[in-house]
């Protein structure tokens, strides 16, 4: 099954990716990250779509995705 | 399980400095991706603009060349001209390169230089706070119009792609934006066609890409998206201008 890895320390929390996964497999995390930010974490139960969406849209380029 | 997104070699593996959700980040891993698929990495020579992209040099893994604020055009000229063989390109901001820049773009453009433009319009001049940039919606708030720009003393949104593309030595210009994924595909499409014009010897090409500037919009990073979808790209239109 598709599935993505976020390089979690890159993350600025802008939460872009969040608003453009069509299966809504990405939340906001509890703990910080390097940066004092609040990144983000995939749910990686869910059935990603490889569809990279996310990875497209990250500013950060925080965002692998395997298929 | 084969990887098929990720970080593009031409990037470097460093955080940057932009703020969350600004568009920068993400038009320079495009011109990263299209330097690495089209295998031009010990060929291409980037000139950096005086904005927040001052310090894209340090984003980017291929040789860059710094210009004072709005020169870049004149800069990449002389560098085409004495390296013909080398594929030289500009990253510019608004303030950059439609403000203090605008002698050096429309002579470039008149010589039909064989250079590549990518020109990042978010309407404000960000690194320096926020103020009016001739592509200031009117109506939109900024450092230096709290009230909304007006028309009657700060003119209207300049429009450099349309202005250029009558010149007859101009060979492409196309507006892009960056406010969704699909976007950003058609986005680096175009870039990829102003580099493959300057490959081909074609000359003068140059992509606007509209880009968020969340933290002086004042909005959220997708309410920053929403509003080039629904605004800013009224008053600038997406598409091929020539
Ligand atoms: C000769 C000169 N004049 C003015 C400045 C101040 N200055 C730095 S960046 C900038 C405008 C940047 O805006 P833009 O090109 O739109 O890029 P952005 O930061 O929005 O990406 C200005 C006016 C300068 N550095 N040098
Ligand atoms: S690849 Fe597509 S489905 Fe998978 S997490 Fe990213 S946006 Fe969601
Ligand atoms: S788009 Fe990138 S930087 Fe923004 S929240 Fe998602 S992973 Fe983090
Ligand atoms: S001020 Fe605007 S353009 Fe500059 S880094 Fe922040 S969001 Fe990007």
């Amino acid at each position: 099954m598709p599935k993505i890895v976020i390089q979690k320390d890159r993350c600025k929390g802008c939460l872009l990716c969040i608003s453009f996964c069509p299966r809504g497999l990405i939340s906001v995390d509890k703990s910080l990250n390097k940066r004092g930010v609040r990144p983000v974490k995939v749910d990686t139960k869910g059935e990603c779509l490889g569809c990279a969406l996310c990875a497209l849209i990250c500013p950060d380029c925080c965002i692998e995705v395997f298929k | 399980m084969k990887k098929i997104f990720s970080y593009p070699k031409s990037l470097k593996n460093v955080p940057t400095h932009y703020c969350p959700g600004c568009g920068h980040g993400i038009a320079h891993r495009l011109v990263a991706e299209i330097v690495d698929e089209l295998g031009i990495r010990e060929k291409v020579i980037a000139v950096a603009p005086v904005g927040c992209a001052v310090v894209a040099y340090d984003y980017w893994d291929f040789d860059c060349c710094e210009a004072a604020h709005g020169r870049a055009a004149a800069v990449a000229t002389g560098i085409k001209r004495a390296r013909p063989g080398n594929i030289v390109f500009t990253y510019q901001g608004d303030g950059d390169l439609a403000a203090i820049g605008t002698n050096e773009t429309i002579h470039a453009a008149n010589r039909g230089e064989n250079i590549s433009i990518v020109f990042i319009n978010n309407a404000v001049y960000g690194m320096t706070g926020g103020q009016l940039a001739p592509t200031t919606l009117l109506g939109q708030k900024t450092a230096t119009t709290p009230e909304g720009r007006k028309a009657g003393s700060e003119g209207f949104p300049l429009k450099i792609s349309e202005m250029l593309a009558r010149l007859p030595a101009v060979k492409y210009i196309e507006r892009v934006s960056l406010h969704s994924p699909q976007e950003v595909i058609k986005a680096k499409k175009a870039i990829k066609q102003a580099f493959l014009n300057q490959v081909n010897n074609l000359g003068f090409s140059l992509v606007e890409v509209l880009s968020a500037c969340p933290t002086y919009w004042d909005m959220p990073a997708k309410n920053a998206l929403d509003w080039i979808r629904d605004v800013m790209s009224k008053e600038f239109p997406l598409g091929r201008i020539k």
